[in-house]
């Protein structure tokens, strides 16, 4: 009787489409490995609904159970911004109608590069369990990072509205360059994510020796001082005109404040990204087949 | 028509996170035939070596051997997360794998939540997934507990919504680890009943275990692995005349017999 109630009950059952049949083998030579890791980013895409839940669902479970939720994202970066204010204003004397704009968006942007980084290098140790639990591609988990990320990123841009209608900055169409930036570094986030997570999936010590670097490279990058003090400093200038995180930044930080930029930076950005891309398809193709041994 | 084939799959798992030197004289010192060297002198396991069998539809295959004999590697494989060294694995057909029992499920997020996340996986609409989770809530018979994070489950409440959600969207090919037996005789007399009418559906099932009466009772042959090599393959009772210490084998044998239908499993 027990089975007769459960047989009915697997007439409800889903049935997707049939998927292609698989032939897994070793990778075959260099066109075969970029040929699966192609395959594995058109599943990916397809599942970007998926990678959208995780990352939400990532947010989400870091903030379960406060009041506040997601919005201490806002409010932590308020508050660090607030307090940056005031030291500057009152202890330094800058200028701080268009001192406070620029640490803000600097801050801001800096962080979300530098999330983007730390937990794109850990993305695939981070999905161990699922790597080695079921098949899925592999693109999802470098996705779900940046997505989380930009979340987290969109909740701070709250802090950027505020400050920018307290200072009364004048925001004009130029700022719309901003848009293809963004799109330029989700490219680079994702593309960083992929590589430096099989790369940290296979050396172990690499996420540490980032996370160090990333330090280093906040104080050498212009984030919370201006590009033009180092204008008259030849060996400085080294530090703003090849800083690849300087371009990056610039790219996107000059739109939102208004600040022209140079065919140059934006030449030299467009052009490390390219570069970025296609290693991070090399190095993709390389390890695809073998992160699930690696995680 | 779903197939499933591996011709000559050969799996080895370098030892990356270890001092390789001494490690190197430690094993190769000692006549151990798993472990060797691959083309760069580095240390490796050989996990499953030269393994080859072709199944089609309504075979049920059982996976039996000591701790460590590959037979979850070999799942592993099939499923296609560990990518062959040699040879290759052919899959037609829609497979879905169990390999542990919160595999693929956020702990942190409540049953229900990972249901949602499992629809999208499949690529599933609002209105399929709002039938997955009417279909495995049922099944899975967890009650209020579906509201609560997976990580607060027992492990048979977590075995429950795992198989529920694994054949809740009808694969064709279902691989399981021997996790299943986690369940109470309730819930296993249920997914007995649902592989039961899969595998009847023409489909094929790989089951590892250490439970030599439910092999016999579900599969219609069995591998034996050992050392990551096929020790015998064929008809459950002659694999498992062969495996099993004489007295166990004469248990198996008696409950085959007197009709183990409903009663073995409890």
């Amino acid at each position: 009787m027990v089975a007769g109630r459960i047989t009915g009950r697997t007439g409800t059952l889903l049935v997707p489409p049939r998927p292609a049949p698989l032939r897994l083998t070793a990778d075959q030579g260099w066109g075969h490995r970029f040929q699966l890791a192609a395959e594995d980013f058109g599943d990916g895409a397809k599942l970007w609904r998926l990678t959208w839940a995780l990352a939400l669902a990532d947010i989400r479970l870091r903030y379960r159970g406060s009041m506040l939720g997601p919005f201490w994202l806002t409010l932590s970066t308020a508050i660090m911004i607030g307090s940056m204010a005031f030291l500057y204003a009152g202890l330094f004397h800058t200028d701080i109608h268009t001192y406070l704009p620029y640490l803000t968006v600097s801050l801001i942007l800096w962080n979300y590069l530098g999330s983007l980084i730390t937990e794109g290098s850990t993305c695939f140790i981070a999905s161990d369990a699922t790597i080695r639990g079921m098949r899925m591609p592999l693109v999802v988990h470098a996705g779900r990072s940046v997505v989380r990320n930009t979340i987290v990123l969109a909740h701070n841009l709250v802090v950027v509205v505020v400050v920018y209608a307290i200072m009364g900055v004048h925001i004009g169409w130029y700022a719309l360059w901003a848009i293809p930036a963004f799109c330029l570094w989700l490219v680079d986030g994702f593309a960083v994510s992929v590589l430096f997570g099989a790369i940290c999936a296979r050396f172990r010590d690499v996420p540490q020796i980032i996370a160090s670097l990333l330090q280093i490279a906040f104080f050498v990058t212009p984030v919370m001082w201006y590009a033009k003090v180092l204008a008259t400093h030849r060996a400085g200038q080294i530090l703003v005109r090849f800083n690849p995180f300087y371009l990056i930044l610039e790219v996107l930080r000059g739109p939102i404040l208004g600040e022209p930029l140079t065919t140059g930076t934006v030449a030299k950005a467009v052009v490390g990204s390219v570069a970025l891309v296609a290693l991070a398809a090399v190095g993709f193709a390389r390890a695809r087949g073998r992160l699930a041994y690696w995680v | 028509m779903a197939y499933l084939a591996a011709v000559d799959v050969s799996v080895e798992f370098p030892l990356y996170h270890s001092d390789s030197r001494s490690l190197k004289k430690t094993l190769l010192g000692r006549a151990s035939s798993r472990f060797g060297q691959d083309a760069r002198h580095r240390p490796v396991v050989q996990a499953l070596r030269g393994i080859s069998f072709s199944l089609k539809s309504g075979d049920r295959l059982g996976l039996i051997g000591v701790n460590g004999s590959g037979k979850t590697t070999l799942l592993r494989t099939m499923s296609g997360i560990y990518q062959p060294w040699r040879g290759h694995i052919m899959i037609d057909g829609r497979l879905t794998s169990l390999l542990d029992p919160a595999q693929g499920m956020n702990t942190d997020l409540t049953g229900r939540e990972n249901i949602a996340l499992r629809g999208l996986f499949h690529g599933f609409s609002k209105t399929q997934i709002a039938r997955l989770e009417a279909d495995v809530e049922d099944f899975a018979d967890l009650g209020q507990f579906l509201e609560l994070p997976v990580r607060s489950y027992s492990t048979g409440m977590t075995v429950r919504l795992a198989f529920a959600m694994a054949t809740a969207v009808r694969p064709e090919i279902l691989l399981m680890d021997e996790w299943i037996m986690a369940g109470d005789a309730r819930f296993m007399e249920k997914a007995r009943a649902r592989i039961e009418a899969m595998v009847n559906a023409a489909e094929i099932l790989v089951l590892a275990s250490h439970s030599p009466a439910i092999l016999a009772e579900w599969c219609t042959r069995l591998m034996w692995l050992e050392d990551g090599k096929i020790r015998a393959y064929g008809e459950p009772i002659e694999v498992l005349e062969r495996y099993l210490p004489p007295s166990q084998f004469a248990d198996v044998q008696g409950l085959l017999e007197h009709g183990p239908a409903s009663s073995a499993l409890g």
